[in-house]
């Protein structure tokens, strides 16, 4: 039996009754590890004396009958932009690339407090910037269903690490669609929490006001036992919602009967590829098929969507990636001028051209007599865009749409190319823009590459989107085919 | 016509004052100690003030509270609801490369706007208006081996990153130095007498200060680091403008940093190269809320404030207004006067001394009142002795100027340097003799003219260094002038 192929509810009840230890799924996961990494790079690092002993020490803890938490024995894959103590950190970057945390991120605490056990740090766009995790200074993490094709991005390594069941449980951030981009490349299922779910504390910023940590797994149950794990207020994270903890695989029962589905019109407009569009629309009936009430809504102004977004991203990521100056910590440049020429050097140096550019345009926008136009617009449309979700969310319990307008694309095929990069989030920023959350489920496949369908819900309505999409991958069973690596 | 007076030149003065929130245990975002000074170098750092990645700053509810008292005792009102903003600029002493600061435009709102400071310059009545109130991080301490210019690297502390720091901004109404430098004192008393900052720590209170002239460019003065060096500062800036106008020269938009060593301005940068620090709103904080009953809850816990302490001064111990203004120009200065007054029942009396000879000495040494050592009882105890007639009030001056100098207390000074007055007649009828000898023809005058005997007299003080008791010395030197009548002198 390949332990590592399970899931985190099947595992965990083994583990719970003794049919199999920790140590003995931590082995077979780092087996495969070490059988598909080099044709998949979904890892930046690993850490399995670590992760044995702490298997052997759960092992120990559920001998003696003693009690273990939610995710007892379970490897979990943290994207490398989420801090962990001792442990490097690098943000898929050059910068960060020797950078050692002296703290863990609130989750990481969660995840071990629960019982999870932190197996490697999975590759990802440098600094989260990308929707292909090709930018990452450590390579490009091959998607398992192609491997010439991406995964997606940015927490691709993490999709990838799920596809090829290298971990059973797996961490990422989403942005602007970097858990969902890549669940949908990868034909995995990732959510995407209301902003203020999960804790940023020991997220390493991108663009605050718009991203969060969630969770990504095989299946939704399991999304919602890490969600479960992780989920709850930080008093370190001021941005962070007073809910009390909550079992979000409580209400998970297959039944949808008489749940409102809207489908937004303006997510099956012109640049949605064809064979998406097929493979979500039958999923909708899908859905209809199984007692939900589907209709027609609108969400206007997705065509501002992608501009508003990557202005308020960039102008954030302007401001939160000044930090890096090779003073205090990560690479410094080899340069004997002042600290003008000593923090330039290094950030000429550290940073790949993908995050200089996003810099630039960042700092472009903030300044003075470009801040209005530009900062100050891009806030006044995100709010429209807001009150449109607000609308129709007041009329459906979810909206369903597209995760990526288009399949998983070739590696190298677009990077060159920003704008066109840019635009595939279309479907994805509306969401970190609500600051709704939202849940990418496989639907299916085209030509052997697969197709994920996005389920969105209203502010802390995880219960519904993770029901809707259980219900779907309970009829379907898209998530049990596997890849041929 | 020669400009000499600074209303005619048309200065107008605003101060950037920088207070350290002293009173905080912990730091503005972070849960680490404030309290840096004598600390080693970056032992009282975290992630979060160092600014490691993915740290967030959490907002010190004590640090809103104190800014809040500071507000309201400078008429400042409170925003309803503030924000904070980053401000970006590369520096090495800023661990994020941004401040968390706040910003009055692009939708911010800072901790209050408006409000006033009203103090008196050479007894007029003086009113200088607040332009805002802001709460922020105060970046890290650096330190030069050598001086700024020529040190060969620099030194970062970050014990004193993330400390929380206020930013107080007036409007341009000072017209001299003086009026500066007055207004601080009111300010430094005010934060005082509030608990919220203390003076005697160094750095505690920075100041800023902007100038012009004659409706010219306005020169940022940044750098100074005492009350005095900013009057200074501005009247080295005021004279150097007006001799280059004077020249016929222009003033420009600039910094200038003030060289404490040198007691000049050197410019630092010109207006067109300044930096743009692109603010906007910190997303990983959220807005604070003031509403009113926090507002009305803090105003009610506020204490007792310089002014209303001064007219309570009048009403309770009598003392006139000036006297009153004085006494409270400092926190420290006002506590002592008060214990004293239990001490002692002559308010008037303790004024007069604290104010003419303590707080003169105080100022002659360039020592601050927060480093006075003496203490009420001590002075107290000084000024009982001129009561007792142990030591005469000229002596008693003497012995506090020493006293203030050395910080032995006033008894220890009289013992020390055997000051106690001489009224035994036989060691003063002695001292006599020596003089009668020394001055053969002053005696013949004392015995012709009443008024020479002044003279005799004034030689014993000067034999006893002052000590010896006027009264006994006249009485001795009268009866030996008529004893010695009959004796004929020497010749």
């Amino acid at each position: 039996m390949h332990l590592n192929r399970l899931t985190c509810h099947e595992l965990v009840e083994m583990i719970k009754a003794q049919t199999v230890t920790a140590e003995e799924v931590v082995e077979h996961v780092f087996r495969r590890i070490d059988e598909v990494e080099s044709k998949i790079n979904a890892f930046i690092s690993t850490f399995k004396e670590d992760a044995l002993e702490k298997a052997r020490e759960i092992d120990r803890k559920i001998r003696r009958g003693e009690s273990v938490g939610l995710l007892a024995g379970i490897p979990v894959a943290v994207k490398d932009n989420i801090c962990t103590r001792g442990k490097l950190t690098t943000c898929g970057s050059k910068m960060l690339s020797n950078y050692i945390p002296p703290y863990s991120a609130t989750v990481v605490e969660k995840i071990e407090a629960a019982g999870g056990i932190i197996i490697g740090k999975t590759n990802m766009d440098e600094f989260a910037m990308g929707n292909s995790t090709e930018t990452s200074f450590f390579g490009c993490t091959r998607n398992p269903w192609d491997l010439t094709r991406v995964p997606g991005g940015s927490s691709g390594g993490s999709a990838a690490a799920l596809t090829s069941d290298e971990t059973v449980l797996a961490l990422g951030s989403d942005t602007g669609g970097s858990i969902r981009c890549p669940a949908s490349f990868c034909s995995v299922v990732g959510l995407k929490p209301t902003y203020g779910l999960v804790s940023r504390y020991g997220l390493v910023a991108y663009a605050n006001s718009l991203e969060q940590i969630g969770p990504m797994a095989k299946d939704v149950l399991d999304c919602a036992m890490l969600l479960t794990a992780i989920a709850g207020h930080d008093p370190r994270d001021s941005t962070s919602a007073p809910r009390s903890p909550y079992d979000y695989t409580s209400a998970i029962n297959g039944d949808i009967k008489n749940v409102k589905v809207g489908v937004p019109r303006e997510f099956f407009a012109a640049g949605l590829d064809e064979r998406v569009e097929k493979s979500v629309l039958s999923a909708v009936s899908i859905l209809e098929d199984l007692g939900a009430t589907c209709g027609e809504t609108s969400i206007s102004y997705l065509e501002y969507v992608v501009p508003t977004y990557y202005l308020i991203a960039m102008s954030e990521a302007s401001s939160n990636l000044a930090r890096f100056d090779g003073l205090r910590y990560g690479f410094t440049a080899k340069c004997d001028g002042d600290w003008n020429e000593v923090f330039s050097a290094t950030r000429s140096e550290g940073f790949g051209e993908e995050v200089k550019r996003r810099i630039l345009l960042g700092t472009f926008a903030l300044s003075a007599g470009y801040y209005d136009k530009y900062y100050l617009k891009a806030l006044k449309v995100r709010t429209l865009i807001k009150r449109e979700f607000e609308k129709a969310l007041a009329k459906f319990d979810v909206l369903v749409a597209p995760t990526m307008p288009i399949l998983p694309f070739k590696i190298g095929e677009i990077i060159e190319d920003p704008l066109t990069m840019y635009m595939m989030d279309i479907d994805t920023v509306p969401v970190n823009l609500a600051g709704v959350p939202s849940i990418s489920v496989p639907c299916g496949f085209v030509d052997g590459l697969p197709v994920g369908l996005q389920v969105i819900g209203g502010f802390f309505g995880e219960e519904k989107i993770l029901k809707v999409a259980y219900a779907f991958q309970e009829h379907t069973k898209f998530n049990l085919k596997k890849p041929e690596i | 016509m020669p400009i000499e007076r600074s209303e005619e030149l048309g200065v107008k003065i605003g101060l950037e004052v920088h207070v350290q929130l002293t009173a905080l245990k912990t730091k503005l975002f972070c849960s680490c100690s404030a309290n840096y000074r004598g600390m080693p170098p970056n032992t009282l750092t975290c992630p979060i003030c160092l600014g490691h990645p993915g740290t967030l700053p959490v907002l010190n509810r004590k640090a809103v509270e104190h800014a809040m008292m500071v507000a309201l005792a400078l008429n400042s009102s409170i925003s309803p609801q503030m924000f904070f903003f980053r401000k970006n600029y590369f520096y090495v002493d800023l661990p994020k490369n941004f401040q968390i600061s706040q910003y009055d435009k692009a939708g911010g709102a800072p901790l209050s706007t408006g409000g006033w400071v009203e103090f008196s310059v050479n007894g007029e009545r003086k009113k200088v208006r607040i332009r805002r109130i802001q709460l922020e991080e105060d970046p890290a301490r650096l330190t030069y081996p050598g001086t700024i210019t020529s040190a060969p690297y620099t030194l970062v502390d970050f014990n004193r990153a993330g400390v929380a720091l206020l930013e107080i901004v007036t409007e341009p109404d000072m017209e001299t130095p003086e009026e500066a430098y007055f207004f601080l004192q009111k300010l430094r008393s005010i934060l005082e007498h509030l608990g919220v900052s203390s003076e005697n720590m160094q750095g505690s209170m920075r100041c800023d200060a902007n100038i012009s002239i004659m409706g010219g460019a306005r020169v940022e003065i940044k750098n100074i680091s005492s009350f005095r060096d900013v009057r200074r500062a501005l009247q080295y800036e005021i004279m150097r403008q007006k001799q280059l106008l004077r020249r016929g020269g222009v003033t420009k938009q600039e910094t200038r940093h003030w060289d404490e060593d040198r007691q000049i301005t050197v410019s630092l940068r010109v207006k067109e190269t300044e930096s743009d620090y692109r603010y906007f709103p910190e997303p990983d904080l959220v807005p604070v809320k003031i509403p009113e009953e926090w507002v009305s809850k803090v105003a009610s816990q506020m204490p007792e404030l310089p002014d209303a302490r001064k007219e309570r001064f009048i009403s309770d111990y009598g003392i006139p207004e000036y006297d009153a203004i004085v006494l409270t120009s400092s926190k420290k200065i006002a506590d002592f006067f008060e214990e004293c007054c239990k001490l002692y029942s002559n308010p008037k009396k303790i004024a007069n001394w604290i104010m003419s000879d303590l707080l003169r000495n105080i100022n002659e040494t360039g020592m601050d009142v927060t480093e006075m050592s003496i203490t009420a009882e001590q002075f107290i105890e000084m000024i009982k002795m001129i009561d007792e007639g142990l030591i005469s009030g000229k002596i008693a001056k003497r012995v506090l100027r020493e006293s203030i100098r050395t910080g032995r207390p006033p008894r220890i000074v009289v013992e020390d340097e055997g000051l106690l007055k001489i009224s035994d007649e036989n060691v003063i009828s002695k001292l006599a003799d020596e003089v009668f000898r020394e001055f053969p023809k002053a005696v013949e005058d004392a015995r012709r003219d009443r008024k020479a005997v002044n003279f005799l007299v004034g030689q014993v003080m000067k034999k006893t260094r002052g000590r010896a008791d006027p009264d006994v010395t006249n009485k001795v030197i009268l009866s030996k002038l008529e004893e010695n009548r009959a004796i004929p002198s020497r010749s």
